[in-house]
């Protein structure tokens, strides 16, 4: 299939950016997204041009590196799914594709697609563990009864793979279903509820330092996000943090 | 304590607790408009309850004013906060594949809601506070003292289309935005509404029939007198 490509471009974070077109020819169906994008910046390597700057890794829907904001929606169209998931088979010949870096002003773009996704790091840093003892005599987590269904949404919400495609879909920029997941992940099973009211408060506080937008329960996060994170996770959060402040 | 509620998540309990509170208001006030269609003596009897009742006057209605203006501040100063945190758009943004139109609008339903409110206030509440707190007229009798004034005052507001209209207008958007109020409040209190129809049906039902009840009442009168 052939494609017009309305892509972001922007030299450095200091850059004002615009949107650029460029064409893409005989595309198969059965690409991934990025791997049209490569076809694409062999194309502007041989004309002598930049390629396009974009973030990716495992290229399997685990790390959470590739981003996109595309034709509307955070890793496309797809459900379920991250940018390297994303068939070219959800687009059609002739199609005019808008492809645009995650925006957020907590998310400041460093080049073209790539985003500074740190701030979700230094939320991690402020709560996102749990400190235990290794000094030789750690027990086994095995022995610890935890209830099937605990261990279930524990589980859930630690499949999250901070892709910050939930900050990308809101319409507040807001980290809550990243940061609802991680507090629920630990607040769920014993180990973390040790620490469970000084995580909540610590990790909020990051997050509200960052610049984040508040949550108004649109929804939008949870349709988008590639791992299926519940909106439950949110509301999860917030009664930790309540219980935290009683 | 204080600190909870400077934090974003502090706000949205805040939120969520005076949006109870107005849902609450709202079905009283939609309760009491209702017996002006079943007899004009006991929607009088009520209204001078309410209108005169120390509790009622002196306890509830500053708690809803301030629920009010709570309301609608907190509102707008959240909504700037969170236009701030995206400084530059999407060119091109799909709200509609992963949202609702209500949710992604709250602001302009709830800002349709404040100018109804204000229009409200001039037609009913300062006229009320004029008679009873200026005047001193504490009676809520009518002008030749024969029987009470509220039922003749509700009737003669809704003889007006162009206030009728003006009325339906607003109750619609008040339906829009307690089509998402009505949940979002809950989740943001903590309650884990996400998946649960039967609270989802609920909203929904709360948000239809509340406004229409408003609106259906209005009507009434207006093709009755």
């Amino acid at each position: 299939m052939n494609l017009t490509l309305k892509i972001w471009r922007q030299a450095d974070a200091n850059d004002k950016g615009k949107m650029v077109d460029y064409k893409v020819t005989e595309i198969s169906e059965h690409m991934s997204f990025l791997e049209m994008m490569d076809v694409l910046n062999e194309q502007l390597v041989n004309s002598g041009k930049e390629p396009v700057a974009f973030d990716h890794d495992c290229r399997e829907g685990i790390c959470g590196m590739c981003s996109m904001y595309i034709n509307g929606e955070a890793h496309g169209p797809d459900r379920g799914v991250t940018t390297c998931q994303l068939h070219m088979r959800m687009f059609k010949d002739g199609d005019t594709i808008t492809i645009e870096p995650f925006r957020a002003k907590a998310f400041p773009v460093i080049k073209d697609l790539v985003v500074d996704r740190s701030a979700f790091d230094r939320i991690q840093h402020a709560g996102g563990y749990i400190s235990v003892n290794t000094s030789g005599n750690t027990q086994d987590a095995n022995s610890i009864p935890i209830s099937k269904h605990a261990a279930d949404e524990a589980m859930d919400a630690a499949t999250c793979i901070g892709c910050g495609a939930c900050v990308a879909s809101c319409k507040n920029a807001s980290a809550m279903l990243f940061v609802g997941a991680k507090v629920s992940q630990y607040a769920l099973l014993p180990q973390g509820q040790i620490e469970a009211a000084d995580r909540v408060r610590n990790m909020v506080a990051q997050m509200d330092l960052e610049g984040f937008g508040n949550c108004t329960n649109t929804g939008a996060c949870e349709v988008e996000c590639p791992k299926g994170i519940s909106l439950e996770n949110i509301a999860r959060m917030n009664r930790e943090l309540l219980k935290a402040n009683i | 304590m204080s600190g909870f509620f400077k934090s974003s998540i502090g706000r949205k309990y805040a939120m969520a607790l005076s949006a109870f509170f107005l849902m609450f208001f709202l079905l009283q006030h939609l309760a009491i408009n209702l017996l002006s269609v079943f007899s004009a003596n006991a929607f009088n009897e009520a209204s001078h309850f309410m209108g005169t009742f120390w509790a009622v006057q002196y306890v509830l209605q500053p708690v809803l004013i301030f629920g009010v203006i709570y309301h609608f501040v907190m509102g707008f100063i959240l909504e700037i906060k969170n236009r701030n945190a995206r400084a530059v758009k999407y060119a091109k943004n799909n709200g509609a594949a992963n949202s609702s139109w209500m949710s992604r609008n709250m602001i302009y339903s709830g800002l349709a809601i404040l100018a109804f409110l204000v229009l409200h206030f001039i037609d009913f509440w300062l006229p009320e506070i004029n008679t009873k707190y200026i005047q001193g007229d504490m009676s809520g009798l009518l002008a030749d003292g024969e029987g009470f004034r509220y039922y003749e005052e509700l009737t003669h507001k809704f003889v007006s289309p162009i206030r009728v209209g003006a009325y339906i207008i607003a109750f619609v958007f008040l339906s829009l935005h307690l089509q998402h109020g009505f949940n979002s409040a809950f989740q943001s209190v903590g309650a884990p509404v996400g998946r649960k129809k039967v609270m989802k049906n609920i909203g929904k039902a709360y948000a239809i029939l509340v406004p229409l009840g408003f609106v259906l009442i209005a009507l009434y009168h207006h093709f009755n007198h």
